[in-house]
């Protein structure tokens, strides 16, 4: 067992000499999280021996056995990409939100649907396709790492050897579906890696706080999901329920008065930090004192996209399209050889150990929709909405992803327009960098109306911070957030110690300190000048 | 004249660790309040903390104190004399005067030492005193309390009463500077002796 001992600086001695009365602090060990075999060997069902042709074929072995399964994810978000919010009663989910990345997955199918949880869904219009052997158990379950649902696919591998990157020459095989099938298991970081780390169109682009460097982090970067921490996998945390994983951005557990999860007392939804550690975690009681206003994240999770992976901030969609002379796309990098502009995808801004914008927060988020009017004269326009009050009791300052850019806007309908970048089709902005084309299909082919007038109007969209927690000794210091340059300022509706002092108290208290001095010091001149003349 | 014991080994013991508390009190805790950086925040509210607490029960062994030896009395003001006093310090130290005091054991503070040390003990330090302790337990008020007051009240009464104190502190350590020479005063406060124009106590 490590145990870390905090050393009190000397100087406390010099000043009081109570250093003694300190409490000396300990954590508990780490061991990595150790697992109950299996009970089955998957390599011994003759089911699975193959051979496949397709990736569904396997599902359907799979579910000889497992007869619920695929009933039950289609029930999940993770198939309907729908989410009913009983809070703001919107209807959200990837089928129906809009976000400043690549705007809306519809009319971007299969692109975007090459990470829905089954195979074959081309049209968005329509839902995800019915049958059971629809279904992908291998994106989750696969413990080989061989399994990849190729990204132009709608959710498919590809059963041929295929090109990816387009024009990169490098060639990707079909997987060994037998060896895959036979070698299933529990879920891990790879798992939901594979579509979490990429949201966005690639590594860390989304969210800040999820990308590859947590498949096998530091304990610096991740103490939960190090392999030389706790080694967790996300469902350890995002627990599931027939197949339903807890935790949500939608409806984010923003303070979790149930605290540590007990069978038969509590939900045993372990997505929130106090199903772990409880309501009052720390052995300094100042500390504990924190809780009911800041959350755990704020000061645990320092900065995000530490991991070497940067992450967008910013991406203005109205530069796209600019070619070069020979009418070819363009790609810049920046200082830090990240890729600045494309001509698919306008100006980008990249960012690594970047300090999160911090807000009041209850877990509510509300969403500008696609067909929401909005105010146009005065951007920064908010895609998404933060609900949260200083004294409201279940709100709490949580950080934040701030992601910025410019995206197009209806002039006419004052809406936000979804955007078909992406198509075998020679409307996609992609194919032919001709934004009128590309909004126009994408109104005809999702049914909603584009008046055929458009500008570009810069948004803002907030992404809650929870992953990569370091080791408590890199959390937060008091004087991160009590000091006058603290990150917390212009949070607003709380007093901070050594942060929020009132300018009239100090104004007049400085004031009689120095009055107090400038008689002192005017009374013993005064004593020396009279003695002197007494003298002489 | 003859050498009195007029500052006993308690009293002098609680003068000078109260001293030594309030400075640092008043170092970290202007630290807390945002007027510069020294500790550190954490550092600055722990030490401050301790500080406060050991203030805290040396001030329940004063009390006991001035109770049980009536020591009390020596803070009851009177007006007797305290226009002479004022006089002698903004005119008389000037122009050689005597001070118009004369001290004895049963009353060694002047008048103006009474109402000053008086408002020390009844003012300002209840004012710190509760202040901070509402500051330090803000996470545990009682519903009734947490409706009526608020934490910057409480930060912005707690930081007046500092202020105060330091006003009293720069004003004091300058006064004990004006005896016959520039340490007469603080001396009795080391040794506890000082010469009196009254007889020696029997032992």
């Amino acid at each position: 067992m490590a145990k870390l001992i905090m050393a009190y600086p000397a100087k406390y001695l010099v000043v009081s000499g109570l250093a003694a009365l300190l409490m000396f602090a300990g954590t508990p060990g780490w061991a990595a999280i150790e697992r109950s075999p299996a009970t089955a060997d998957h390599s011994k069902f003759k089911s699975l021996k193959g051979p496949f042709e397709t990736a569904s074929q396997v599902t359907e072995a799979c579910l000889e056995c497992h007869t619920e399964a695929a009933g039950q994810i289609k029930e999940t978000t993770h198939w309907t990409w729908l989410y009913q919010h009983e809070e703001t009663g919107q209807t959200l989910g990837k089928n129906k939100v809009i976000n400043s990345f690549c705007g809306m997955a519809v009319t971007n199918e299969p692109r975007c649907t090459s990470c829905h949880v089954g195979y074959g869904w081309k049209d968005m219009n329509e839902p995800p396709p019915e049958a059971d052997s629809a279904v992908d158990c291998l994106v989750c379950h696969d413990t080989t790492g061989d399994y990849w649902k190729f990204p132009t696919l709608a959710g498919d591998p590809t059963y041929v050897p295929r090109e990816w990157p387009k024009g990169s020459g490098k060639i990707v095989q079909p997987p060994d579906l037998p060896n895959i099938a036979q070698n299933v298991g529990a879920t891990g970081r790879e798992n939901c890696g594979s579509c979490h780390f990429y949201g966005g169109g690639g590594d860390g682009v989304k969210h800040g706080d999820l990308d590859s460097s947590l498949i096998s982090p530091d304990r610096s970067l991740d103490v939960h999901m190090s392999p030389d921490g706790a080694n967790f996998s996300c469902s350890d945390c995002h627990s599931t329920w027939g197949h339903s994983v807890s935790g949500s951005r939608y409806q984010v557990n923003a303070k979790d008065t149930l605290g540590i999860d007990i069978p038969g007392h509590t939900d045993l939804s372990r997505a929130s930090c106090e199903s772990c550690h409880g309501p009052a975690p720390h052995e300094k009681e100042k500390l504990n004192d924190h809780v009911n206003k800041v959350a755990c994240q704020t000061c645990h999770v320092p900065a995000f996209a530490r991991g070497g992976v940067p992450t967008k901030m910013w991406w203005d969609w109205s530069t796209a399209g600019e070619l070069d002379e020979n009418s070819k796309p363009i790609v810049t990098y920046d200082a830090d050889g990240h890729v600045s502009y494309l001509s698919e995808k306008g100006d980008f801004r990249h960012g690594e150990n970047v300090v999160p914008y911090y807000a009041w927060f209850d877990g509510t988020v509300e969403y500008t929709m696609v067909e929401d009017q909005f105010d146009i004269d005065n951007p920064p326009l908010e895609i998404n909405r933060l609900d949260g009050e200083p004294n409201d009791p279940g709100s709490r300052i949580w950080p934040f992803k701030l992601m910025q850019g410019k995206q197009p806007f209806d002039t006419e309908y004052k809406t936000l327009l979804a955007t078909h970048v992406f198509g075998a089709d020679d409307s996609s902005l992609w194919s032919n960098y001709d934004w009128p084309k590309a909004l126009k299909f994408a109104s005809e082919k999702s049914g909603l109306p584009f008046s055929g007038n458009f500008d570009f109007i810069e948004t803002r969209m907030y992404w809650p911070i929870t992953h990569m927690v370091p080791t408590a000794d890199q959390a937060l210091r008091c004087g991160s957030c009590h000091t006058a340059e603290s990150r917390l300022a212009g949070i607003g509706g709380i007093y901070m110690p050594g942060h929020s002092a009132n300018p009239w108290l100090n104004r007049i208290g400085w004031l009689v300190v120095s009055l107090t001095l400038a008689g002192v010091v005017i009374h013993a001149l005064a004593r020396v000048v009279f003695r002197r003349r007494k003298q002489s | 004249m003859s050498r009195v014991m007029i500052f006993k080994r308690f009293e002098r013991f609680w003068h000078w660790f109260q001293a030594l508390l309030i400075f640092s009190l008043l170092i970290t805790g202007f630290e807390i309040h945002g007027s510069y950086s020294l500790l550190g925040f954490g550092d600055a509210t722990r030490l401050h903390t301790i500080a406060a607490w050991s203030l805290i029960v040396l001030w329940l062994f004063a009390i006991f104190w001035h109770i049980t030896t009536g020591e009390w009395r020596q803070y009851v003001p009177t007006r007797d004399g305290l226009f002479a006093v004022m006089h002698y310090y903004l005119i008389g130290t000037f122009t050689g005067a005597e001070h118009p005091y004369r001290k004895t054991s049963k009353a060694k503070h002047n008048p103006l030492q009474r109402l000053a040390y008086l408002f020390f003990k009844l003012v300002i330090s209840p004012v710190i005193w509760v202040s901070g302790l509402l500051y330090l337990f803000y996470n545990d008020w009682p519903a009734v309390l947490a409706g009526a007051l608020n934490l910057e009240t409480v930060a912005l009464v707690h930081t007046a009463a500092a202020f105060a104190m330091l006003v009293f502190i720069i004003a004091h350590v300058y006064m004990t500077t004006m005896g016959h020479t520039l340490t007469s005063h603080i001396k009795p406060m080391v040794t506890g002796y000082e010469e009196l124009d009254e007889p020696a106590e029997k032992p």
